[in-house]
């Protein structure tokens, strides 16, 4: 396949070694970092209009936790050696050390804090329900069905002290996703110390909108009410984190607009040129100016109940648009330039292949199914809170 | 109080449980000379020091294909090894009679160096292989050994 080349790449620049599932993965790991930040909003900072989305925003940070290492392992091929992470740690490779970034991660603050508030549920739904169904619960009460206050309030405490390590843990989660590519110093497209920062904001703009997302419409398919404190507070938090963002990425562009260095004019003529579509108008325009005026207009003007829910959906949808195109042009864009600074090069996505659209199609749809399955073994649910037999409230709720 | 955090106390012992398998899993895995100079397996070294040899050499080629060093010695391939283009050929230098190197596909092999590419030299000869060949074997008229084809008023 010959892949069009504008003036002079150097041969290894003439084909992108980072694919589409690259682009994926800091878009499914900020998707994790964001839910869990705001959830942490309820159980930390005590945001009480947030809880309906409490358990929702837990589960889906694990739903998406689990898929966020495949595309990596598509990427690389023999997934069965991304053990020898942990089996031989190599500690000079920030790569390398991502395993036990996200194994704490997954392990230490997301199965722990999603077990802890989930046990009063889990111990219930041991003794009501039969089965295959009633085995999981049982051994996920790992064999003791003390749910007395005092045990509860335990968890309670030991939850928020999780939640307290999980708020920094998710921001290295993240943060260390914009390392990565901010620690490239021979790609000036990538290389700044702003990157981490960057990243984490952006996540949380993408986490925040996914779960406000995912709560309108499972309450819609649900037929039940949707809690309008709750989505008027998640959307002034996402306007809030959205003009962080904002002003961090134009920080960083003004600066490197000003600096101009070296480099400037070749990514100033690839940003006119070739990301012109995807950064100017997708990830500026449609997927950050226009949100973000959308829900500033809420906050300025008075609507309905069904107008607010159409503009959150809508500012929801081009958040995470623009949210995906941000990692397009981050991870995609940066290859797109010779070092020369004097040539560019095409991304030609192939289709049904290993790391093609079709896969990326796949692996995005992968974290909605076990989202799906993880949402009817663990209902999180306000209502599904007072279970039949059920006397407590459930251990987030004791504070 | 013992029944009120027992949930975590078996919490505590499964993790327990999972990090001395770990521990195990490693000691039965890693294999033992790992790290002894770096970041690989130490006995790495001995293994692949072992291995037969694959390549030759030219002077090997050298020794009894004469013919092709004085046809190399006239043109630009005078510093290309012999190996480079053929193959590794040890084992044909070990046994002549019996196993004999494949033909080369030219119009694959001379690709490889001579292909057009912007990023190289311009004095190094590049041609673009479709235009220039229409799909010939280089060999149709470049004899590899000696590739310029020198036009006979000019000899």
């Amino acid at each position: 396949m010959q892949i069009p080349v504008e003036g002079f790449m150097y041969p290894n620049e003439v084909e992108l070694q980072w694919s589409v599932l690259i682009v994926l993965y800091p878009f499914i790991t900020g998707l994790v970092a964001g839910a869990f930040i705001l959830a942490s909003l309820e159980r930390v900072f005590r945001v009480e209009a947030v809880k309906p989305t409490y358990r929702l925003a837990l589960l889906t940070a694990l739903a998406f936790m689990l898929v966020a290492p495949l595309p990596l392992q598509l990427h690389l091929g023999h997934p069965e050696r991304s053990l020898e992470m942990y089996l031989t740690p190599h500690r000079s490779s920030a790569m390398a050390m991502f395993g036990f970034v996200y194994l704490w991660y997954l392990m230490a603050v997301l199965l722990l804090e999603i077990w802890l508030d989930y046990r009063h549920d889990i111990v219930v739904l041991s003794q009501t329900e039969r089965g295959w169904k009633r085995l999981v619960y049982r051994v996920l009460t790992l064999g003791s069905s003390n749910v007395s206050e005092r045990a509860l309030r335990i968890d309670e405490r030991l939850g928020y002290f999780i939640t307290l390590i999980g708020i920094p843990s998710a921001f290295l989660l993240h943060g260390y996703v914009g390392f990565i590519f901010g620690s490239v110093k021979a790609n000036p497209w990538w290389s700044s110390p702003l990157m981490p920062i960057v990243f984490i904001f952006s996540a949380m703009v993408s986490g925040i909108s996914a779960v406000m997302l995912l709560y309108m419409f499972s309450t819609r398919l649900r037929r039940r009410e949707i809690d309008m404190r709750c989505v008027d507070t998640i959307a002034r938090y996402l306007l809030y984190t959205f003009i962080i963002d904002f002003s961090l990425e134009m920080l960083d562009l003004i600066h490197r607009i000003y600096e101009a260095d070296e480099s400037f004019r070749s990514l100033d003529f690839m940003v006119h040129t070739r990301l012109w579509m995807s950064q100017v108008i997708v990830q500026i325009l449609l997927g950050t100016v226009a949100p973000i005026a959308l829900l500033g207009l809420t906050q300025f003007l008075r609507f309905s109940d069904l107008a607010r829910k159409g503009i959150y959906v809508l500012a929801g949808c081009l958040t995470m648009i623009g949210i995906f195109a941000m990692r397009w042009n981050v991870v995609i864009g940066g290859q797109l330039f010779s070092k020369s600074f004097l040539g560019y090069t095409t991304y030609k996505m192939s289709f049904a292949t290993r790391e093609g659209l079709l896969t990326a199609i796949a692996l995005m749809i992968l974290p909605f199914v076990i989202l799906w399955v993880l949402v009817k073994l663990l209902p999180p649910w306000p209502e599904s809170a007072s279970l039949p037999g059920s006397g407590a409230a459930p251990a987030h709720g004791a504070s | 109080m013992f029944k009120d955090i027992e949930h975590l106390i078996r919490l505590a012992v499964v993790i327990a449980i999972a990090l001395v398998a770990f521990v195990i899993l490693r000691a039965a895995v890693v294999p033992h000379s790992f790290g002894q100079y770096g970041h690989y397996r130490g006995a790495a070294i001995g293994e692949i020091a072992s291995r037969p040899v694959a390549f030759a050499g030219h002077d090997t080629c050298e020794a009894c294909h004469t013919d092709v060093v004085d046809q190399k010695k006239l043109g630009k391939h005078v510093v290309v090894a012999c190996e480079a283009c053929h193959g590794a050929l040890a084992k044909h230098a070990d046994d002549p009679g019996s196993v004999q190197p494949g033909k080369l596909d030219t119009a694959v092999v001379c690709a490889r160096c001579h292909e057009a590419n912007s990023a190289k030299p311009k004095g190094f000869p590049q041609v673009a292989t479709a235009d220039h060949a229409g799909g010939l074997a280089c060999d149709t008229c470049h004899q590899p050994h000696r590739p310029k084809i020198e036009t006979e008023g000019k000899k």
